[in-house]
This record gives C-alpha cells, sequence and structure tokens, in this order.
C-alpha cells in the first residue's frame, strides 16, 4: 500500500465486545460502497463476530461495550497487555452508556426485577478506561464509520488522531435545521461533541448526548437556556444522564 | 455393531455470531452423554433501567437492546405505548413503519447470509477469503445489505438505532427525491438477489429433522411485521395481548438467557417460522423462490431457515417498492399525532428479522414507565437450538460421523437459526 509516497502496512486490527448492543463492531461492515478499500486498510487478526479465526498477535484492539462482570475485567486485561493501542469504541467503552442507568439503583434490585431470585452476577456498569489505560475513544451510539474510516486512515498513515472539539450545533446549522429549542424541545446539542453530522436533529428528534462533551463548553449558559425557554429541568436531567456522558456536569447543576 | 466413541466439543464464545453462546457436546462409549447450548452473555437489565423514563423516550433506549434489530425494538416499544395510551399515528407514518421494518429485515438477512453463514458451507472461516474466491457473489450480498440500510436511512435517519421513530408517528418524512432515488436502487439491485439465489442453490442444505411448533405473527391481509394475531403451526392463536401464553418463559441453570415453550417442549421464532405460518401472503416471486429450493410450509428442517431468509429478502423486494410507490402519492407531511401521556398498559409484537418480539409497557398518568418486559426471538429459540442439537447430534452418531464432522454440523445449525445473543440477554 503506498499513500503520499510512503509505504504503509495494515493495521493489524482486532474487535472485542463486552456488555452492549454490539451495534458498534456492526458499523464497521457498514457503508458497503466504501468497503473493500476499508478492509485494505486493516488486516484482521480477530473478530469473533464475523470469522472464526482467531490471533492473538494485533496492533490495535478495538475495544466495544461497558464493564459489568468480573470475568470481563480479565479479559480486557489480557488485551490490554496484548494491544499496542487501545481505543474505546463506541459510547457504551468511552462512557458506560445506557447500561450505565442501572447504576443508579441497587445492583440486587436490578437482578430481582429481571431474574426473580436467580442468582446473577452484575455489578455497577464502568467504562474501559475505569480498568485499562485507553489510548482513544471513539464516541458515538453507535460510532459513525465516516469516522471510523477517517481515524483508521490516520492511524495508517500515523498522523495524529483528533475529534472535532466544538458542539453539535455547528454540524446542525450547517444543515439548515430549524432549531428543536424554537420548537420547544430541549436538545444536547449546544454541549455535545460533534462529529455525527447532527444526525439526531437532522432526524427532527434531540441531541442526546452520545459523544459526550464538546471542550470549553458553557454549561451554566446552557441550563439558563432551558429556565430561560422555561422548559423542563427534569426533562434536561433525564437527557444528560442518558449516556451517562456528562456525570460531572449533572452533578454541578443539581 | 456401534463403533464405541469418546469425544466432548466444548466450543467456547460460538465465533459468527451475535453475542456469546457455548455448544457442550459429549460422547460416551458411542452414546451421547450431553448436549447443550449455553447463552453466557452479560446482562444488562433493560426491563429494570427503563422504569421510571418517560414513554417517549423510551424507543431510544430499547433500540439499544440490539444493534442489529434496532428498528424492531423502537417500534415494539412504539406500538405498545401507542396503544397503551390510545394514540393512533397518522397513515403515512404506519407506512414509513413498515418500510423501515424492510430495511432492517433485507439488511440483517443479508448480513446473515453472506457473513455469516455462506462461509460454512463454502467452508471459509469468514466471508474475507470469499471475497477473493467468489467476488461477485460478495459484491451482490453487499449490494443487497447496502440497499437495507439505505431503505432505513432513508426511513429513520440513520440504519442502526433509529433517530425519527416516535410516539405519535415519525419526526421526519423521507423527501419525494430520496423516495424516488430508493425506487430506483431496488429495480437495479433485483439482479443482486437474483445472482444471490442461484449461488445459494448451488449449496448443500444437511438434511436433518425435529416437528417443532412455529410461532409468528399473523394479520390475514399482509406478510407479518408489526402487530397481529399471534399464531402456531399447532392450531394455537391468541390476541396481541395473550403473548405471556404465547412464551410461558422458564429460567435453565445453564444459560443467561431464559427459555420458552408453548404447546411443546419448545418452539421456534424466525423466518422459517413467519414462512410456515403465512406462506399464502408471500409475493408470487417469493413463492416461487421458495418452490425453487423445494421449500414448503411446514418444513421443520432449521437449516432451512437461511432459505427462508432469502425467500422473505424476494418479498421485501417487491414489496418494498410497493411501499415507496405508496408514499409517493401519500402526505408527507401528515406524519404525526400529538398526543398526551396516561396511564395505561399494553403489548407491541412486531416480527423481528429473528422472529417475533414482544415489549410489555406500562405507564402512570404522567406518562413514565412503571413495568416493562421484553421477550425477544432469540430467547424463543433458545430451548429449540437446544433440543435441536440434542437430536442432531444423535443423528449424526448413527449416520457414523465423527467428531469434527459432529462439530461442523452442530456450529451450522446453530447459525442457522441465526442466534442474536446479547438481544436476547438483555
Ligand atoms: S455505544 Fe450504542 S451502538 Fe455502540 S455498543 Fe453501546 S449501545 Fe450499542
Ligand atoms: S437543534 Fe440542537 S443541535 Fe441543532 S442548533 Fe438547536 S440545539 Fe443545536
Ligand atoms: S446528535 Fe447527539 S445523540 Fe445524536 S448522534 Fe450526534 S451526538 Fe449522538
Amino acid at each position: 500500500m503506498n499513500h503520499l509516497g510512503f509505504e504503509l502496512q495494515p493495521l493489524k486490527i482486532a474487535s472485542f465486545d463486552f456488555t452492549c448492543c454490539e451495534g458498534c463492531q456492526l458499523q464497521l461492515a457498514n457503508r458497503e460502497s466504501t468497503l473493500p478499500e476499508f478492509l485494505a486498510l486493516v488486516d484482521i487478526r480477530n473478530f469473533r463476530e464475523i470469522s472464526s479465526e482467531r490471533h492473538d498477535d494485533y496492533d490495535i484492539a478495538l475495544v466495544e461495550g461497558s464493564i459489568t462482570r468480573s470475568d470481563e475485567i480479565e479479559r480486557l486485561k489480557t488485551i490490554r497487555a496484548r494491544a499496542k493501542m487501545l481505543v474505546a469504541f463506541g459510547t457504551c467503552a468511552c462512557f458506560g452508556g445506557v447500561n450505565s442507568l442501572k447504576n443508579r439503583m441497587p445492583q440486587e434490585a436490578v437482578i430481582r426485577e429481571v431474574y426473580d431470585g436467580k442468582a446473577i452476577e452484575t455489578m455497577p456498569s464502568m467504562r474501559i478506561g475505569d480498568i485499562v489505560e485507553v489510548d482513544y475513544g471513539i464516541p458515538g451510539c453507535p460510532v459513525s464509520k465516516e469516522e471510523v474510516e477517517r481515524i483508521v486512515v490516520s492511524l495508517v498513515s500515523r498522523s495524529p488522531v483528533t475529534l472535532p472539539t466544538y458542539p453539535v450545533c455547528v454540524e446542525c446549522k450547517q444543515r439548515l435545521n430549524t432549531c428543536l429549542f424554537d420548537l420547544g424541545e430541549i436538545c444536547l446539542g449546544p454541549v455535545t461533541r460533534a462529529g455525527c453530522d447532527a444526525v439526531c436533529p437532522t432526524g427532527n428528534t434531540a441531541c442526546l448526548g452520545c459523544r459526550g462533551p464538546a471542550e470549553e463548553i458553557n454549561f451554566p449558559a446552557f441550563a439558563q437556556l432551558v429556565r430561560d425557554k422555561e422548559l423542563s429541568m427534569a426533562d434536561m436531567r433525564e437527557k444528560l444522564a442518558f449516556y451517562n456522558g456528562f456525570g460531572d456536569y449533572l452533578e454541578e447543576e443539581t | 455393531m456401534k463403533r464405541k466413541l469418546d469425544f466432548d466439543i466444548d466450543l467456547h464464545h460460538l465465533p459468527r455470531v451475535e453475542g456469546h453462546g457455548n455448544i457442550r457436546i459429549s460422547v460416551r462409549d458411542g452414546r451421547l452423554a450431553e448436549a447443550t447450548w449455553a447463552v453466557v452473555e452479560t446482562p444488562r437489565f433493560f426491563e429494570a433501567i427503563v422504569k421510571g423514563m418517560s414513554a417517549e423516550r423510551v424507543p431510544f433506549l430499547t433500540s439499544r437492546i440490539c444493534g442489529i434489530c434496532s428498528i424492531s425494538h423502537s417500534l415494539a416499544s412504539i406500538r405498545a405505548l401507542e396503544r397503551a395510551m390510545e394514540i393512533t399515528p397518522p397513515e403515512t407514518a404506519l407506512t414509513i413503519r413498515l418500510l423501515a421494518m424492510h430495511g432492517e429485515t433485507l439488511q440483517s438477512h443479508a448480513l446473515h447470509l453472506f457473513f455469516l453463514a455462506a462461509p460454512d458451507f463454502l467452508d471459509a472461516p469468514s466471508a474475507l477469503p470469499i471475497m477473493q474466491s467468489h467476488p461477485e457473489i460478495v459484491r451482490a450480498g453487499l449490494q443487497l445489505k447496502e440497499l437495507g440500510n439505505e431503505i432505513s436511512t432513508v426511513t429513520t435517519g440513520r440504519c442502526t438505532h433509529p433517530v425519527s421513530l416516535v410516539l405519535g408517528g415519525v419526526s421526519k418524512a423521507p423527501s419525494r427525491e430520496l423516495l424516488l432515488r430508493l425506487k430506483t436502487m431496488i429495480a437495479e439491485r433485483l439482479p443482486a438477489l437474483e445472482r444471490t439465489t442461484e449461488f445459494f442453490s448451488t449449496l448443500t442444505i444437511p438434511q436433518f429433522v425435529r416437528e417443532t411448533e412455529f410461532i409468528s405473527l399473523r394479520n390475514g391481509s399482509a406478510y407479518p411485521s408489526i402487530g397481529g394475531d399471534l399464531v402456531s403451526t399447532d392450531g394455537v392463536v391468541r390476541d396481541e395481548e395473550d403473548y405471556l401464553r404465547m412464551t410461558n418463559e422458564y429460567l435453565v441453570a445453564f444459560s443467561t438467557s431464559k427459555f420458552t415453550k408453548v404447546t411443546r417442549q419448545s418452539s421456534a421464532a424466525g423466518a422459517l417460522a413467519r414462512f410456515n405460518n403465512n406462506f399464502g401472503l408471500l409475493h408470487p416471486r417469493a413463492r416461487a423462490a421458495a418452490a425453487a429450493f423445494g421449500l414448503e410450509p411446514v418444513c421443520h428442517n432449521p437449516f432451512m431457515n437461511n432459505v427462508a431468509q432469502l425467500v422473505e429478502c424476494h418479498h421485501i423486494m417487491e414489496d418494498a417498492a410497493m411501499l415507496v410507490d405508496r408514499l409517493l402519492d401519500a402526505d408527507l407531511l401528515d406524519i404525526r399525532t400529538a398526543f398526551k401521556p396516561k396511564a395505561g398498559s399494553a403489548t407491541g409484537a412486531v416480527e423481528a428479522p429473528r422472529g417475533i418480539l414482544y415489549h410489555h409497557l406500562e405507564t402512570d398518568d404522567e406518562g413514565k414507565v412503571v413495568k416493562a418486559d421484553c421477550i425477544i426471538p432469540t430467547t424463543q429459540n433458545n430451548a429449540n437450538i437446544h433440543y435441536d442439537l440434542h437430536a442432531l447430534a444423535e443423528q449424526a452418531l448413527a449416520e457414523g460421523r465423527n467428531e469434527a464432522e459432529t462439530e461442523k454440523l452442530c456450529v451450522i445449525l446453530v447459525r442457522s437459526y441465526d442466534p442474536c445473543i446479547s438481544c436476547s440477554v438483555h
């Protein structure tokens, strides 16, 4: 492979899933029209969802999901030891994701609700970064394949990996959407990191902050906007808690 | 006399299936001592975490039960909540939802047929080597998968985890321009489906029959998708609200996913179940495709679920084109009914790609969820897979197959069900 005159080696990549819906891994097989080019950039060493071949030598481990059981901690540590670079892949891996909603309740109550009296092991949902060192995080529920492609190209060409620092509103305005606040709905676009092309507000639904906080956000101004518009603070809190990406701000606000 | 054979098959985290499941077979003195299908996925407790959430947000949460069938989960919750709160969405929105379901099923079937199942029949570890050996086949598969994803994106805003499916209808309708493009795309990809069908007709489907009871939706007027009666090939017919008597969930020690049954020891859901219960409602082209494979209702060979999926792809292509035409004539501005939250409880049943899916939700007068129950297609197949494995291993031994052959057959069997394990342990 040749890129701008440099000889490039395909990335030895492996993909692992923990507690999650596996929707982020699924994105790797999407964007079918660019799939052959994408696959040329990577040498898939281990990816249980699509292949029965398993190898333990890989440079980059994509880790999807959050951690909710002790055997997962051990598996994750083994992966960390083998990988040169570990990427938290998706919102569950980066922030805990929707799984973290169960952390609000005692775990015994959660188990009782679903499994009656059966002894099922579970613990509060943890981020990948709570257990091992994470080199990069790619947020999104699910991740955006375009962004993944861009990041993989950066890694192959050894360029720095970056995420947009600005909020979703910037992308939303570029798409000429009517602002949901003007329609009387709270949207987390002003405080959430862009990179999804504002897909939710473009579909006329509120951003729920799956990509976590943008850099240098003005959270008090955001909360003030909600108050000024006389919108429900309870609704705002439900939205901020949805993917567990705004923990600090939530505490600050309440 | 039978050969004295001793072996143990212990497959941990079966590859090329969604989620984590194990197969255990043990043979002593040529006799089957154990055959187990164990799900070891980590549960996520959706039924507990959805409690207290406002109704309008619920479909966005429950869609995260599954990355492959997120539209089905979203619509099962929406249907349950709309029935609970007596909301009637506009016709146009209902048509958009039906089209969205087609997109998801096409994507899911193409993924399964080409990426998960086909490598078994070609003795490859994954679809990657097949890209080299049969490039035109993989291209056809990718074209169908891409079309499925495109239908979902046009109708719901994104192919995984829909953004515009909401209580009361949809939050945004596709533009006429996108619909026209979709129409062309469907027509252009019919040859890819023909190529796929020819290819699958060259594969040898294992011969194995264990009679079971097939469960699906049926509405009498169209091939099932969203809502209807719950029926079985043993003649059971129940109202959607009566879903608990159609599932009878129970816990088994070796699995984190529950088991279910109806009239018999086990039952099956999925493409073959829909086919067996609704053959007459398939598009004539889909019925012709079934005939070419010798697939007729009621078929009790679980390996034929692969063929039933392919037959459904034919139906979807025809029906999706019809739905696009209907939308082109519809009022694309009348898409959402306003509603006031209220207390109620109801069931929403939909045919997800892997089979019938139930969400039962109860709300308080502010529209917050106070109780939730979700029963997933794979949960309804776990017992069937388990008992099939037993019967299949017995048959393999009787046919004098060795360990490697038995293992291969068992793995293909499980994959034929297209299990979605993280979904079943939600
Ligand atoms: S981040 Fe979202 S899409 Fe990705 S695995 Fe978690 S729930 Fe699924
Ligand atoms: S709709 Fe949301 S993302 Fe778009 S401009 Fe308004 S607040 Fe920002
Ligand atoms: S709009 Fe918000 S919730 Fe939607 S994908 Fe983007 S960051 Fe995530």
